[in-house]
């Protein structure tokens, strides 16, 4: 039957994050922004939120089940706080939902307590490789057997915390696959780049790039699941986070239109802003119910989940490029001074189309 | 809890609505859409009856009270698959449109009973909405008909003209119909002085002018209807008698009332089209070996896929925007933003839809061969009827920023 309104539990989980990313994560975004660096106590703080804890069932350390749907809504606030910050906190879901979604059952039991029971540790995943064409379900990165081992050999970019991880899932293409492999740190072949990688925006984040220069891990290592359920669960993830950032940036510059003056009326006045501000309205909801719909279908274990998330996260690419794009456009110049957040929304706002793998509910 | 699943018992209904469409409204497209102004009976009959034999009396939503309530969840979807059939037929469903959805939006419980109640009688019987003037569309506080009390006989006396009058045809003169009149009892209260009438068929002094020739949806009549002297009795007011000044849109909300209610059921005509289009196109494009690869970057997707993916996304998304809308109406919440949000994203999507398709099979889509064509010519109405996208953009603008309308105009 249909309905659009999140459940009672869902509400709460909902509140306490918004709070959060407004009270926190908002108010540090600027700096972590231009000083490169999130604090550690503001990660722990929305580490403590517990959104993974409560994607994890009791049986390996958590306290429920894993929503793609709650996950969504949760991450959605949190982007709209800071992307960054919604990415760090975020980080160890990276690790914990594959091994979840497509580990063995001793897998789960291995890996999943130490990381759901402990504080927040940095873990990662490298999924992105640098190139124009880059198709997660086509990787260049490769694993090929060997003896008892697995082979890794390839290029990983935009691999968050990479220095510091405590392990990460690394993709690689087996027998025409997508497969994950747990890859714990320092393994010899794993080659970490020295300088943090520099992006357009997210700059609060240490992005490395990881060359597999074969990298020898036990056969126990690969996560023998699919892999789809883990790429629409990122899909639908940072799909959800575009709808925060969009959010975000509708809501600053709306207010900014009604405070200021122009031509003895305020700006929001003007139909040539109020229309803008309008469309930017509509299509954020129009795209919200589509990753919805799509979190749902994956929850319900809908056949045709993994073509929804594939259009929620297109379609969410090109509404929060549109919605960032014009909040600029509406502060003028004012929007292109970085003492405003909305310039930084609209780097983060390209980036989504690249963005895929660095998100997980 | 959030939920996309269709409930069973509005799955049932679209089932037998979805035979309706591909049996009786598909194989005549084309020769209502030549010979316009000819009223396709056949159609008709066929749902007045099957409407009768369910028990139903019309498309209106009836109003239980208790337990869930899916009586515009239900609309939207049938009405989105007749259109899908045709749109322009769809318009020629007896028993429920525009007219019908004032009274069920303003009427009193007597008056819902008094003028509804026709529709279930033996033959179908029509009613439509007369608001547009000559001199204004989208600004409908210029109106000019006028009603005046004629305190002796207790009867209202309408003077005016009203054009674009959908349906006007078959509810005034093919079926014991009716139409309601939106006219101001005071001009100098503005929109507040504005109130509407009903009007049946056969009143003296109501009458059936010109029938317009269209872009498209030429099944469905559009006509003028000229006020002179027309009588009608004191009970034909919908809503209070009475103006109060100091709420400048007292009278108005009757209007936004009825197009809350209406302006999702008009987006979902709007969907049920760019749906027809988009899997129509999709099969040509696969009889020539194009299957869509859903799943792959961008970057690796030939132009035509990419349009195509495109469309779906603005067409999904643009279905669950109407279906929110219309289970907020069902579930007692103010909608009016969500109502002009439907319809602004699906009066865009319908003909970003169709003008593409048209576009994308070349001199195929230009051809009156296929239906293409037809559907770019029925899908622009969508964005111009019920509120044109301009004005449900002044409607959402004047929701998210709080303006009244004298703040953003």
């Amino acid at each position: 039957m249909y309905s659009f309104e999140p459940s009672e539990e869902q509400k709460m989980l909902i509140d306490a994050v918004s709070r959060y990313a407004s009270n926190d994560l908002r108010k540090a975004a600027h700096e972590a922004e231009e000083n490169k660096e999130l604090s550690s106590k503001l990660i722990s703080k929305g580490w403590e939120l517990g959104i993974l804890q409560a994607s994890i069932p009791e049986a390996y350390g958590g306290f429920g089940e894993r929503s793609a749907l709650t996950g969504v809504l949760a991450v959605e606030e949190l982007a709209c706080g800071d992307l960054a910050g919604a990415m760090a906190v975020g980080a160890p879901a990276l690790f914990a939902l594959p091994v979840l979604l497509a580990g063995s059952e001793e897998q789960k039991k291995q890996y999943l307590p130490p990381i759901i029971e402990a504080e927040w540790k940095p873990y990662s995943a490298a999924l992105i490789e640098p190139a124009f064409d880059f198709d997660p379900n086509d990787l260049k990165t490769t694993a090929v057997a060997e003896g008892d081992n697995y082979v890794l050999t390839g290029e990983k970019t935009l691999v968050p915390f990479a220095d510091k991880a405590e392990a990460m899932v690394a993709y690689a293409r087996l027998n025409n696959e997508t497969k994950a492999f747990i890859v714990p740190k320092g393994m010899t072949g794993l080659k970490i780049g020295e300088a943090r990688e520099k992006f357009m925006g997210l700059n609060a984040i240490p992005f490395f790039r990881v060359t597999l220069e074969g990298v020898k891990i036990p056969q126990a290592n690969l996560l023998p699941g699919d892999f789809a359920p883990v790429l629409d669960g990122s899909r639908v993830a940072v799909a959800a986070m575009a709808i925060g950032v969009a959010k975000a940036a509708f809501g600053y510059s709306r207010d900014y239109a009604k405070d200021r003056d122009v031509f003895g009326v305020k700006v929001a006045q003007k139909q040539a802003i109020a229309f803008m501000l309008a469309e930017m309205a509509t299509e954020i909801e129009a795209i919200r119910l589509l990753v919805w719909e799509a979190a749902w279908a994956i929850d319900n274990k809908k056949e045709d989940a993994s073509q929804k998330a594939y259009l929620a996260i297109t379609g969410a690419i090109d509404m929060t490029m549109m919605v960032t794009d014009r909040a600029v456009q509406i502060l003028g110049g004012h929007g292109y001074i970085r003492e405003h957040p909305v310039e930084l929304w609209m780097r983060n706002g390209r980036g989504f189309a690249t963005f895929t793998g660095l998100a997980m509910v | 809890m959030i939920d996309f699943e269709i409930p069973e018992k509005i799955a049932g209904t679209r089932l037998v609505v979805e035979t309706v469409a591909v049996n009786m409204m598909r194989p005549v497209s084309r020769y209502f859409d030549e010979h316009e102004h000819e009223i396709p009976w056949d159609y008709i009959n066929f749902m007045h009856t099957a409407t009768r034999a369910m028990g139903g009396s019309s498309m209106v939503p009836s109003e239980k009270k208790e337990g869930p309530r899916f009586g515009f969840q239900r609309l939207a979807v049938m009405v989105e698959m007749l259109s899908w059939g045709d749109a322009g037929i769809y318009l020629c469903t007896p028993g429920g449109m525009l007219g019908s959805a004032a009274v069920s939006a303003t009427g009193s419980p007597e008056q819902k009973e008094r003028f509804l109640k026709r529709f279930r009688g033996e033959t179908p019987v029509f009613d439509a909405m007369c608001m547009t003037e000559p001199q204004c569309g989208s600004d409908t506080s210029a109106i000019r008909t006028t009603a005046v009390l004629d305190q002796e006989k207790k009867e209202w006396v309408l003077n005016g003209e009203k054009i674009f009058v959908t349906a006007g045809h078959k509810a005034m003169l093919d079926s014991e119909g009716f139409v309601v009149v939106w006219a101001t009892i005071d001009k100098s209260a503005g929109r507040a002085g504005m109130r509407p009438f009903v009007v049946e068929a056969k009143t003296a002094g109501c009458q059936v002018l010109k029938m317009e020739h269209k872009l498209g949806i030429r099944a469905s009549d559009t006509v003028s209807i000229v006020l002179q002297d027309c009588r009608v009795p004191f009970e034909n007011i919908l809503g209070s008698p009475e103006v109060v000044k100091d709420q400048a849109t007292t009278g108005f909300k009757g209007a936004m009332a009825t197009f809350d209610a209406t302006r999702p059921i008009v987006a979902a005509q709007a969907i049920g089209l760019a749906r027809a289009t988009l899997e129509l196109l999709k099969e040509m494009l696969a009889e020539r070996g194009i299957i869509i690869r859903y799943g792959l970057p961008r970057q690796k997707l030939s132009s035509v896929e990419k349009e195509v993916i495109e469309m779906e996304i603005l067409l999904r998304s643009a279905w669950w925007l109407v279906l929110k809308a219309v289970w907020m109406m069902d579930n007692g919440k103010p909608n009016s933003l969500e109502s002009s949000m439907s319809k602004v994203r699906a009066g865009d999507v319908v003909n970003r839809i169709t003008q593409k398709a048209v576009e994308i099979m070349g001199p195929l889509g230009y051809s009156c061969e296929y239906l293409l064509e037809k559907w770019f010519r029925d899908a622009k109405i969508s964005d111009i009827y019920e509120g044109t996208g301009q004005i449900n953009r002044l409607v959402v603008a004047r929701q998210i920023l709080g303006y009244r309308s004298s703040e953003l105009r």
